[in-house]
């Protein structure tokens, strides 16, 4: 069954949901539901929650109040139509595994006994390869290949396993500028040829921007949910912070700065990680 | 007597078969040792082995069972101890210590031959009768029929278990089920070589596979035949050199040894390694 199928079963439905780790009130109170082909970026600073609210749709993590639906159904039975892209992590170096097989998993991973794959298995992993441009590497094996190169193995094998929902977690990371939007283009071209959802963790809205249907902003136990115009304004943040901060437009990207007494001061480094706000104008 | 007498006799065609059979399952599961980190738990399966069998000995003079009673039990006790890597090796160290303490105090109510003793350790196999030799070729089949099922999800579960199991693969009852055919892939090695020498059956062809290519099936198939070189070359050269009087166990664990040392020295020049 896929979304193009049944296009009314929203891919998620978060209803209440509350979430605590290791004593520490994360989101609570959390209503939200995703629309088929809807791409949802997740933004907040470090430690609100965003990895764990992947996770609780993985059904990896526990709510500790409400109710999480994907497809209608509990998190964990929704898994074989979703694609994952976790956060940055090296593979060990002597891994007997090449960039190539671990895109084949994204295939057929999750499958038991053997099969004999045809030409046009092969030629399906080839082209998820190609579009990622990992063609000159993905005969290496893994854990030689840089964080940016693996990471683009790993979109490409989410894309490979064609999901009716994405859950990336800072899939650009690494990657430079080109690759970032090369990247992006992929994943926002899955959604709008198959209806696929998307919620991408990110700690850099900028290079997604353009595609971003609407925006769920963690900070702290709260949350703020609407469209980027809507949620990413001085006011709105400052609400959600509760601390002053200033939200500017610079040729078209968004900056995120604190309005301290001391002085402009980065606070928003989750969305400008690497780069000095003087850069990005 | 010269080889070609050996290869008449049936014990020795037996013991052929014995230690073919044995070297498939190693060679088998050997890559998933190594990528899971699970060398120690061999170590540490295949030293309870001797605790079983020597209460086997002790029990009823069947060793085998006993070591596959201890084998198995112990890779349950693994599998519900320690999910994460440090907290398996070390869970794995107490259960270690006890467990070889208790073998040594069951030996030493046993008095029997005290060869039986020496060959739980060292391997004995040409002293395998042809019911031992059906429990073999039944635990080898069965470890390869397992194998070839769980394959593919288990190489997903030990090379990216996060992204695994959000796929749906139950990552962690195969890593106990994968427990389960070490064990009897143990009890079966320590019959050829011993349960103090499984380890160079069980992980050292697939360590010389891994430095031969990148491709996982190929190192599979590397290290089962590495797995059958040692082995059957191992009990060839035991009966050629020393008549069976020296323990093939020596020339296994040798050959296995010098087939790492090769690997290791040309490995660079097949393992494509890109450039960076």
């Amino acid at each position: 069954m896929s979304a193009r199928t049944k296009p009314q079963t929203p891919p998620i439905i978060i209803e209440q949901a509350g979430l605590s780790l290791g004593g520490r009130e994360l989101w609570q109170g959390l209503n939200l539901t995703v629309a088929p082909g809807e791409f949802l970026a997740v933004l907040g600073p470090n430690g609100s929650g965003k990895t764990s609210l992947l996770r609780a749709l993985l059904g990896l993590t526990e709510l500790t109040a409400g109710s999480i639906q994907i497809f209608g159904g509990p998190p964990a039975a929704g898994r074989s139509r979703i694609g994952y892209i976790p956060q940055q992590k090296g593979f060990d170096p002597d891994l007997s595994i090449r960039g190539r097989d671990l895109v084949h998993f994204g295939l057929d991973g999750n499958r038991y006994g053997f099969s004999f794959h045809g030409r046009r298995t092969a030629t399906r992993v080839n082209q998820a390869i190609e579009a990622v441009g990992a063609g000159a590497f993905a005969d290496a094996p893994v854990g030689l290949l840089s964080g940016g190169e693996q990471q683009r193995l790993r979109v490409a094998q989410a894309l490979l396993s064609e999901p009716d929902l994405l859950l990336c977690d800072e899939p650009l990371l690494s990657l430079d500028l080109s690759r970032q939007q090369a990247v992006s283009a992929l994943i926002d071209a899955r959604r709008r040829r198959a209806g696929t959802a998307v919620v991408f963790v990110t700690h850099d809205i900028n290079p997604i921007l353009p595609m971003v249907d609407r925006v769920l902003y963690l900070v702290g136990n709260r949350w703020a949910v609407g469209k980027p115009d809507a949620i990413l304004t001085s006011e709105h943040l400052s609400e959600l912070y509760n601390a002053a901060v200033d939200v500017m437009r610079l040729h078209g990207r968004i900056l995120v700065v604190a309005a301290g007494e001391s002085g402009p001061e980065e606070q928003g480094h989750h969305h400008q990680a690497g780069h000095k706000p003087g850069e990005t104008a | 007597m010269g080889l070609g007498f050996y290869l008449n006799q049936a014990f020795a065609l037996n013991a052929l078969l014995a230690a073919t059979l044995v070297a498939v399952s190693c060679g088998l599961i050997g890559p998933f040792v190594i990528s899971r980190g699970m060398a120690f738990a061999v170590h540490g399966t295949s030293e309870l082995a001797f605790t079983g069998a020597a209460a086997g000995l002790l029990i009823d003079g069947n060793p085998i069972a006993g070591a596959l009673g201890g084998a198995l039990v112990v890779a349950a006790v693994i599998g519900l101890l320690g999910v994460r890597e440090r907290e398996r090796d070390s869970s794995i160290g107490v259960i270690l210590a006890f467990g070889l303490g208790l073998g040594v105090l069951l030996l030493s109510f046993y008095h029997g031959f005290a060869s039986e003793a020496t060959n739980i350790l060292f391997g004995n196999i040409f002293g395998v009768s042809s019911g031992q030799l059906a429990l073999l070729l039944v635990i080898g089949l069965s470890v390869i029929i397992v194998m070839a099922i769980l394959y593919r999800p288990l190489l997903f579960a030990s090379i990216d278990p996060e992204v695994a199991l959000a796929k749906g693969v139950p990552v962690r009852r195969l890593g106990i089920l994968f427990l389960l055919v070490l064990a009897l892939t143990v009890t079966a090695a320590a019959q050829v070589v011993g349960t103090l020498l499984v380890l160079s059956l069980a992980i050292t062809p697939a360590a010389a596979a891994q430095r031969l290519s990148a491709r996982p099936v190929v190192v599979t198939m590397l290290s089962i035949l590495f797995a059958i070189i040692a082995s059957a070359g191992g009990l060839i050269a035991s009966l050629a050199i020393a008549g069976g009087t020296v323990k093939p166990s020596v020339f296994i664990t040798s050959i296995s040894f010098l087939i790492y040392l090769l690997a290791r020295l040309s490995g660079p020049i097949f393992r494509e390694h890109r450039p960076d």
